[in-house]
């Protein structure tokens, strides 16, 4: 239920974002989600992309230190107080959520979230527990 | 100019000059082999001994003592005297994390006083005068070496220490300082900022410069005369030597009188070692004949002068050397500090394990050095979370610092990023103007 996202380093400069999308693009590897978390020197491009082993070996073949992470994937209903549900839902677990990022296009009306925690399999089974949707890397 | 009594060896006729560095090495030499083991072992291996010692050129003969020696034996051990007698420690940077330590007796400190007092005079100090000394105080030589010999020479000493430029200013104005010593490019940063507050350093009572710690130009010599309205002065030395100290320019500026009575100069060819004559370019290699707590027989300064023989339109006999052009190492000096490359891959492996590829930028901003270390982010380091990042960036900033004892920025820069050429990576980038 995990899914891999790719992240690679980059310096904070014009021009960097751009070269490993189009590196993906050229080998058909669709980049489904992405977000870039940047300080002023350097960003962290993270990405979920429809095949991450080729995503993967792309992107280091170019010489770009990549890591693979497992992330979660939830489903939530895109109205108010939908992610602060959800949240409550996990504060029992004590798991703590080291990012997240969201998106709602396409999707009528649900939105998806992917989580980094430090403790995915716990996180996992608590939203489980809770009847939320937790999505397989098929689904994305 | 008046004339000091303490200034008189600078006048000695040159073959009793010669006659007294004799006397002096044999004495040298003697102290080295009875009491240091390293010099022992090095003079036995070549038969070699005080007795050898017939002219001042036969020192040509005997081994070099190198900044390896110096960090073989950390701390104490090219120690000539007993720690009962050894009054003063400093401390240097050395290549790798450890300093070099170097120490004094009485005696040493008394000779340092001396030639910093003749130093001084050659500037055209003299008692009356007020002495802004913005050198570090501390394990640095530069600011207990001018302090005591400004205050012997009987100038009022203002012992500001270095840094808080804006309370440089309000001082240099306030006190109606005459003389500044700090480094050449602390005095531009200095000059710059009384513009931005508004005081006109050409306007105020200082008149000269004492400025050393880094090479400079020239042209930097002429900016500072011009913006600051003072003469500015060459000062030479080395912590294993003395400190500042060692050779001054005097009112002709022209070359650094090198203070021959205590510190025996020679040229040498800085891939054969060969001894060059006068007025050839080559390594300054340097002999200390009156030390006593560390002898320094032949010590490779790394840096690249000639030795001008020719009188001097001042009237010292003292043979000049000419400004330090280059090293013959890869060391460099930023804001007064010696920094070798060694050092800083020291303190990135501290950090990481295995050595990134890495390169360091020195820039200059309104007179200030400022060092860029870029790291090459490695596998092994990366981390899709931005605080691991920070976190890193942030360690290796505190590894330098422990170990320059300099706050330096480090950017993180992708891997392959840094040039390589011929597989070996250029490592310092120096784009400070001259």
């Amino acid at each position: 239920m995990k899914i891999h996202q790719l992240s690679l380093f980059l310096e904070n400069s014009p021009g960097k974002a751009v070269e490993p999308c189009r590196l993906l693009a050229r080998a058909g590897v669709n980049i489904r989600t992405l977000t870039l978390a940047d300080t002023q020197q350097f960003g962290i491009l993270r990405l979920i992309v429809s095949d991450w082993e080729k995503g993967r070996e792309l992107l280091q073949q170019a010489g770009y230190v990549v890591n693979v992470t497992e992330v979660v994937a939830v489903e939530v209903e895109d109205r108010p107080a939908g992610l602060a549900s959800l949240l409550e839902t996990l504060e029992p677990s004590g798991v703590n959520i080291e990012y997240m990022y969201a998106f709602t296009f396409g999707r009528e009306g649900r939105a998806i979230l992917i989580f980094r925690f430090d403790r995915p399999d716990v996180a996992i089974e608590h939203l489980r527990a809770a009847g939320i949707n937790v999505l397989p890397d098929v689904e994305l | 100019m008046s004339f000091l009594e303490v200034s008189a060896p600078d006048y000695l006729p040159l073959a009793q000059m010669r006659q007294l560095q004799l006397a002096r090495l044999r004495a040298l030499a003697a102290r080295a082999y009875q009491n240091v083991q390293l010099y022992r072992t090095r003079m036995d291996e070549r038969g070699l001994g005080p007795e050898s010692l017939c002219d001042p050129s036969d020192l040509g003969r005997f081994p070099f003592t190198t900044k390896a020696d110096l960090r073989d034996t950390y701390p104490f051990g090219l120690f000539a005297s007993p720690m009962s007698e050894v009054v003063r420690l400093h401390a240097s940077s050395g290549t790798t994390g450890k300093p070099i330590v170097v120490a004094y007796t009485r005696e040493d400190l008394e000779v340092w006083t001396n030639v910093m007092v003749r130093a001084f005079a050659a500037c055209g100090l003299t008692h009356g005068d007020v002495v802004q000394n913005a050198y570090g105080y501390g394990l640095f030589t530069g600011g207990l070496g001018a302090h005591y010999g400004a205050e012997a020479l009987g100038a009022t000493v203002i012992p500001i220490s270095g840094g808080n430029t804006d309370r440089q200013i309000m001082v240099l104005r306030d006190f109606r300082v005459t003389a500044i010593c700090c480094t050449p490019s602390y005095f531009i940063h200095l000059v710059e900022r009384a513009g931005e507050l508004g005081v006109s350093i050409r306007e105020l009572p200082l008149r000269a410069g004492i400025f050393g710690a880094e090479p400079w130009t020239d042209s930097m010599r002429r900016h500072i005369q011009t913006e600051g309205g003072i003469q500015a002065f060459d000062i030479y030395g080395l912590s294993e030597i003395v400190g500042p100290g060692v050779a001054i320019e005097c009112s002709c500026q022209d070359g650094l009188h090198i203070f021959e009575d205590h510190f025996y100069p020679e040229i040498v060819d800085p891939e054969s070692g060969e001894p060059l004559p006068d007025g050839a370019e080559g390594e300054l290699v340097l002999t200390t004949l009156s030390k006593q707590a560390m002898p320094m027989i032949r010590y490779r300064t790394r840096d690249i002068t000639r030795l001008i023989a020719q009188p001097c339109g001042c009237g010292r006999t003292l043979r000049r050397m000419a400004r330090i052009s280059r090293r013959s190492d890869d060391m460099f000096i930023i804001r007064g500090v010696n920094v070798f490359p060694s050092q800083i891959e020291a303190a990135l492996l501290e950090v990481e394990g295995t050595l990134p590829h890495y390169q360091i930028i020195l820039t200059r901003l309104k007179g200030l050095d400022a060092m860029e270390v870029q790291v090459e982010v490695t596998p092994e380091f990366f981390s899709d979370k931005v605080g691991a990042m920070e976190g890193l960036q942030e360690r290796l900033v505190d590894a330098l610092d422990h170990t320059l004892g300099l706050r330096v920025s480090v950017r993180l820069v992708e891997p392959h990023t840094i040039q390589r050429s011929e597989g070996k990576a250029k490592r310092v980038i120096d784009r400070r103007e001259p």
